[in-house]
């Protein structure tokens, strides 16, 4: 099917992982090579996503959401994960943005914004990273400097996911006294939206450079009322990207155990399938019991944030470096079993390897993973 | 729920949280050095799932949450603008 075709053709509602996973299968699984070659994904496929309510569906339905849960929510981007991460990532930071406007916008803020986010008119992307600021968010120098009734911005954001496509941006910055969030209509004057091409993986997310010069904003502009709110408009923000990671790893496994599963059952070597073998069931055998032990522990942690329960923070932290690692190691070991056809581009697991890899990366590297997820052991044997 | 009641569940949640620290009701928890946004968001999150409120945007104010006496306050005024409302 061709992607003018695509475009054409009607997609039912996403609800649940069932129904995400038909539409997967229909609408991304086909093509998702196609698009990580591009390195773009196709209009026609923002569209279905919307027809589909995929961008927002955990808004209230007053915005046009479905209200739906953090459980079910974490299984439709498992789903879409296991089709493609840089679709998945684009619903990420969408669902970053969205998500922040629910819980800190103001009544305005959300009128302004949240039905069109809702229905996936207007796309939303997260703009925390800068060239000299990873992991050590602190150490940002873009600057939002008050002045009349509102802000100046300035500064420039890097590896933003979906930067060349969004309409609205939620920038990070350095206030007079503590970070501050701030959302930025593409379209504001000093605006400027420089892709980022041919990287490792993801590489159809739609990655842009976003300078930010002399931008002005209204005092509408902020979200959280103070810098007391902002750390935690961000801490939420990652914790939900954070979330919506750790599904699409998830969703990561299960496609390389697909894929594995189906191949060392075609492939014969030496007279007999590789599914015959020892150590290629090994393989296999592990993945089906990460990708079990990667779901239950994205379960746990949806299930503790649809419970407004604070130990939701770091069952997310422990699901997605689960994951993620979980997801790079069967990664490897999925072009491992398909041999020089893994390196190939006509097996999808070299997509899979090169994108699992940006999963030990993003919303909190392995390292960092580490560093806090000690932390709470030390905590708690210090009870 | 009295006021001793939701002062104890907080410094509790507190003292949880950092077991090698001393709280009293009075204390700034920010002064210590131990609190980050994390942590914040992890006592908003505890504190209106424990007390069946939703605070407000113009509540999230630092003051509100500096010591277990300021956030048993704020969980009052919340509980009583819940039953006013
Ligand atoms: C595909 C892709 C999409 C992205 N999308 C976005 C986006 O939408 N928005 C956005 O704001 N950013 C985005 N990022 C940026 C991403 O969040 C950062 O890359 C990530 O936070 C790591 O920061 P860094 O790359 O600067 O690495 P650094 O912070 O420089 O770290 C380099 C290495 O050092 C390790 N390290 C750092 N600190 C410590 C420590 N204390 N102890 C031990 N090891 C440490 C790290 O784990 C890492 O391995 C994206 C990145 C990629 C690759």
């Amino acid at each position: 099917m061709t992607n003018q075709l695509l475009a054409r053709l009607p997609a039912s509602p996403v609800l649940d992982r069932a129904t995400a996973n038909a539409f997967v299968d229909e609408h991304i699984v086909p093509f998702a090579g196609a698009w990580d070659l591009a390195g773009a994904v196709p209009e026609g496929l923002l569209a279905r996503i919307a027809d589909a309510g995929l961008w927002a569906p955990f808004l209230a339905p007053e915005l046009g959401g479905a209200g739906m849960d953090m459980v079910t929510l974490g299984e439709i981007h498992e789903e879409v994960g296991r089709g493609c991460s840089s679709v998945r990532s684009l619903l990420t930071v969408h669902t970053m943005l969205s998500w922040a406007l629910s819980r800190f916008g103001s009544p305005d803020q959300v009128q302004q914004w949240g039905p069109a986010l809702a229905a996936g008119q207007q796309l939303g992307a997260f703009c925390l990273s800068e060239t000299g600021a990873g992991s050590d968010a602190a150490a940002i120098t873009t600057t939002a400097t008050p002045a009349g009734a509102g802000w100046v911005l300035n500064g420039v954001k890097k590896w933003i996911t979906g930067g060349q496509l969004a309409d609205l941006f939620l920038v990070f910055a350095q206030g007079p006294h503590s970070m501050v969030a701030l959302l930025v209509p593409r379209s504001t004057p000093g605006v400027q939206v420089r892709p980022i091409e041919d990287m490792l993986g993801t590489r159809a997310s739609m990655l842009a450079e976003i300078a930010f010069t002399d931008v002005e904003l209204g005092r509408g502009a902020l979200i959280g009322p103070s810098g007391f709110a902002s750390g935690m408009v961000l801490a939420g923000v990652l914790d939900v990207g954070r979330y919506s990671v750790a599904a699409g790893s998830v969703g990561i496994i299960q496609a390389c155990l697909d894929a594995s599963a189906s191949y060392s059952s075609h492939r014969v070597v030496g007279g007999s399938p590789l599914r015959d073998l020892a150590l290629i069931q090994a393989k296999v055998s592990d993945m089906v019991t990460d990708v079990r032990a990667a779901r239950m522990l994205c379960a746990e942690a949806g299930r503790l944030k649809d419970a407004g329960d604070p130990g939701t923070i770091m069952a997310t932290w422990i699901a997605k470096y689960f994951a993620s690692t979980a997801a790079a190691r069967h990664a490897t070991e999925a072009v491992q079993i398909h041999g020089a056809n893994g390196c190939s581009p006509h097996y999808p697991v070299a997509r899979y390897y090169r994108d699992a890899k940006v999963m030990e990366i993003i919303e909190g590297s392995n390292e960092i993973q580490r560093i806090t997820i000690a932390g709470e052991a030390y905590r708690e044997q210090a009870r | 729920m009295t006021d001793t009641t939701i002062t104890a569940e907080i410094l509790a949640f507190v003292k949880g949280r950092f077991p090698q620290a001393e709280f009293s009701a009075a204390d700034d928890i920010f002064s210590i050095g131990y609190v980050n946004s994390l942590f914040a968001m992890e006592l908003v999150m505890f504190i209106e799932k424990a007390f069946a409120i939703t605070i407000p945007n113009d509540e999230l104010r630092i003051d509100n949450f500096r010591t277990a006496a300021a956030m048993t306050d704020l969980v009052t005024r919340q509980r009583s603008a819940v039953l006013v409302g």
